[in-house]
């Protein structure tokens, strides 16, 4: 009867029921607790548990997955239009008198000072004539970002022979702009609430039918530093601090966590020590990362004197927060080691050192660099300790060195979540694709890497 | 058979100190009843003193009063016993006897276990084995081992029989490795297998091939002892055979220890036999007498399989 339990349906079809040849005909089979219709019954609710325990699991992952598409469709659908820059062509007349330039070879310190925002004034008034009115002609200006003039100096100062000629240039448009040409301000809004007056909008309607508007990819987004103004604000800042503080803290964290984990593993004595040590790591790894904020703030920068709101600083503590973290992991990689391997080794005369770094190192590291880049992954999305040593400030220069203050990724989406300008809205969500897309690097670099050295059997 | 009676006279016989092998007094006996009383109970019980001779003329290992303890439990109880000089040594008994914690107390493998502590006197050649300043990789040099299952590193079959010479230095450059690597492999009876694929994973192979490729790891350091542990108890019976004969044709340049389950294995290969029980040794002799004219009822019982 052995293949009753598994597929009653087939049964009667079952070649088994056929009598083996000489065996006595006519022979009742003896009775069995597995043949009743009590045990059909009892079947059917098995396998009708077993169908719920798999629809369960299934729909737990379904529920999960939908989270997940839902938050990436929102922040794609919000943060995708930051990739690209509305801009206005204008016709610069890089003239000498509006500049109000007076010498004959002018210094680059002189070039330097020009008002370059007379240029776009006087090329908006040459545009739009009839605009005379100073309120309105401050209006018509200020259609073109204020950093417009920075990008026209640059041109000069690059190439001082500009001056007296002309040229059409794309300027950066203002951020109401682009929030206008974009949607994101609804042109049905009494003028009143909205941040955009009427008269720009016919401006900008003449400029459009001239082919004068248009989108761009915008590039300064992941070059420029942070600004006030959201049209110049850009992550460069913060990417460069990020990578600056995402590699000290791996330079930092993995061999600390790699050796502290060996040592603990391979070579420390069995004692209450090291149970104690073992339960303080364990609870350190539970830490609210605030605390370790607090502690960095306490030590590093109080107590050590360490310059405030440093990649440095920040990478302290957050080697301290995932040290833990990668401790566990590869512990648990070096506990994985079959400890065949070891005796092997030892068997032919090698040492505890040879043993461990020819041996038990190469088959445990895939899961040490998983750990790590677990660990590191949960670095880069840190904000709270980060709060705590003042990374939270408001800069505009790209770090230069691991000394100097910078901004990291989550907290830069902190700053422009908070933010009340429209345009912050969509760069807050264009900044959470970049650190995402950042931290699937980073994944997808841990998963080759482990195929990498897994290849090594 | 190189066995003989102890002959305290005997010179050159590499035994260290006369004294260590004089007969010891007798441990008193109130003692060992206590210790044997968290055992349980086996009737007839293991006897005080080992019958036979523990002692060989020649031996490559000497070991005196060998007593071993995991934490509180007491595995090894005074065992002398030595190890004849190129001849395969067996060491039998029923699991839990004791006879792997004392192979591995040979080559100090004892070391890597927590809790483990090992008193007495072993000596290889006269050398200080248990010995605090003695360099217990120097000692695994010299005293090689092959494991129970068969554990190649997760190397290549060519990395495999090189990493030990290379690791002692005992090869420089290329051609010596590759001829060390081919004359173990050959001697261990396994290169005309793999002699094509030495690159190949040492995981690859069979599990015979597997522990014969092991074998040859260790011969390959050069060692003058070889301890092997049940070294084919996971191996099909036409892979064990050949790891029989492998050992049988090692006997001519090695000292061989060899911890088996298998009586037959024991009767084909070793020259002597050591019978463990409990954490004594019970009975010790030339394989053929032992398997023959076991005297103890322990050793009787165990050979003709009533327990075990």
């Amino acid at each position: 009867m052995t293949s009753r339990g598994r597929s009653p349906s087939r049964l009667p079809s079952a070649p088994h029921a056929v009598p083996a040849p000489g065996a006595p005909a006519g022979r009742s089979v003896p009775p069995s607790p597995h043949r009743s219709a009590l045990a059909a019954a009892r079947t059917r609710r098995r396998q009708r548990s077993e169908r719920w325990f798999r629809a369960c699991g299934a729909a737990a992952i379904s529920l999960g997955l939908a989270f997940v598409v839902a938050l990436f469709v929102s922040i794609i659908s919000q943060g995708h239009s930051a990739f690209t820059q509305t801009q206005l062509r204008l016709d610069i007349e890089f003239s000498p008198t509006v500049l109000e330039l007076t010498a004959a070879n002018p210094s680059a310190e002189e070039l330097g000072k020009l008002d370059y925002l007379s240029l776009i004034r006087e090329s908006l008034t040459r545009k739009f004539p009839e605009v005379t009115d100073r309120k309105e002609r401050r209006e018509l200006v200020g259609l073109v970002s204020s950093g417009a003039p920075f990008v026209l100096r640059d041109l000069v100062l690059q190439d001082p022979t500009l001056i007296g000629q002309t040229r059409s240039l794309w300027l950066v448009a203002d951020d109401d702009v682009d929030m206008v040409v974009k949607g994101a301000i609804d042109r049905a809004v009494p003028e009143a609430e909205r941040r955009i007056k009427d008269r720009q909008l016919v401006w900008l309607d003449r400029l459009a039918a001239e082919h004068r508007i248009e989108g761009h990819f915008n590039w300064a987004f992941f070059t420029s530093g942070d600004s006030r103004e959201p049209e110049l604000a850009g992550l460069g800042g913060a990417l460069v601090g990020s990578v600056y503080t995402l590699l000290l803290t791996l330079a930092l964290s993995f061999p600390l966590g790699v050796a502290a984990a060996l040592y603990l593993e391979e070579f420390a004595p069995k004692s209450r020590w090291l149970d104690l040590i073992e339960v303080a790591i364990n609870n350190l790894a539970a830490v609210p990362s605030i605390v370790f904020g607090l502690l960095g703030l306490a030590l590093f920068i109080n107590f050590v004197g360490l310059p405030r709101s440093s990649p440095l600083v920040a990478s302290l503590v957050l080697t301290l927060m995932t040290l833990p973290t990668i401790i566990i992991a590869s512990r648990a990689a070096l506990r994985s080691v079959p400890n065949s391997i070891r005796q092997a080794a030892l068997g032919v005369g090698a040492s505890k050192r040879q043993t461990v770094l020819h041996h038990v190192v190469p088959l445990a590291l895939p899961g040490m660099l998983t750990g790590t880049i677990v660990g590191m992954a949960r670095a880069l999305g840190e904000t709270a300790p980060l709060l705590m040593i003042g990374m939270v400030a408001f800069l505009v220069d790209i770090p230069g060195s691991v000394t100097e203050p910078a901004t990291l990724l989550p907290v830069q989406i902190f700053l422009w979540a908070d933010s009340p300008e429209r345009a912050f809205a969509e760069r807050t969500s264009a900044a959470i694709i970049v650190l995402l897309v950042f931290l699937m690097l980073m994944n997808s670099l841990a998963v080759i890497l482990r195929q990498r050295f897994e290849q090594r059997w | 058979m190189q066995v003989m009676t102890f002959n305290p006279a005997q010179p050159g016989s590499g035994e260290p100190e006369v004294e260590t092998l004089a007969p010891r007094p007798e441990p008193p006996p109130s003692s060992l009843s206590r210790q044997s009383q968290s055992m349980p109970r086996v009737t007839p019980v293991a006897p005080e003193r080992t019958i036979g001779e523990p002692r060989v003329r020649n031996a490559a290992i000497t070991s005196r009063a060998v007593s071993v303890h995991y934490g509180a439990k007491r595995a090894l109880f005074d065992i002398d016993l030595d190890i004849g000089r190129f001849e395969v040594t067996a060491l039998i008994g029923p699991s839990g006897c004791g006879k792997s914690t004392f192979l591995r107390c040979l080559n100090r493998m004892n070391d890597t276990i927590d809790g483990c502590r090992v008193t007495g006197d072993i000596r290889l050649d006269g050398l200080d084995v248990m010995s605090p300043s003695l360099d217990v990789i120097q000692l695994r040099a010299r005293v090689g081992m092959v494991f129970q299952k068969p554990n190649p590193f997760p190397k290549s079959i060519y990395d495999n029989v090189a990493y030990g010479p290379r690791i002692h230095g005992l090869v420089r450059t290329k051609p010596e490795t590759d001829e060390l690597v081919e004359r173990s492999l050959t001697r261990a009876g396994l290169f005309e297998e793999v002699k094509d694929r030495l690159k190949a994973p040492g995981t690859s192979l069979s599990g015979g091939q597997q522990q014969r490729l092991c074998i040859a790891r260790a011969i390959a350091v050069e060692p003058e002892v070889i301890l092997m542990d049940e070294p084919c108890s996971a191996l099909d019976p036409i892979a064990t055979a050949k790891v029989e004969q492998l050992i049988d044709d090692l006997r001519k340049n090695y000292t061989i220890a060899i911890v088996t389950h298998s009586m037959q294995q024991a009767a084909r290969v070793s020259q002597r036999t050591a019978y463990f029980h409990l954490g004594r040794l019970v009975e010790v002799g030339p394989t053929g007498h032992i398997f023959r004219n076991p005297e103890h009822q322990l050793t009787v019982d165990y050979i003709t399989g009533r327990f075990g």
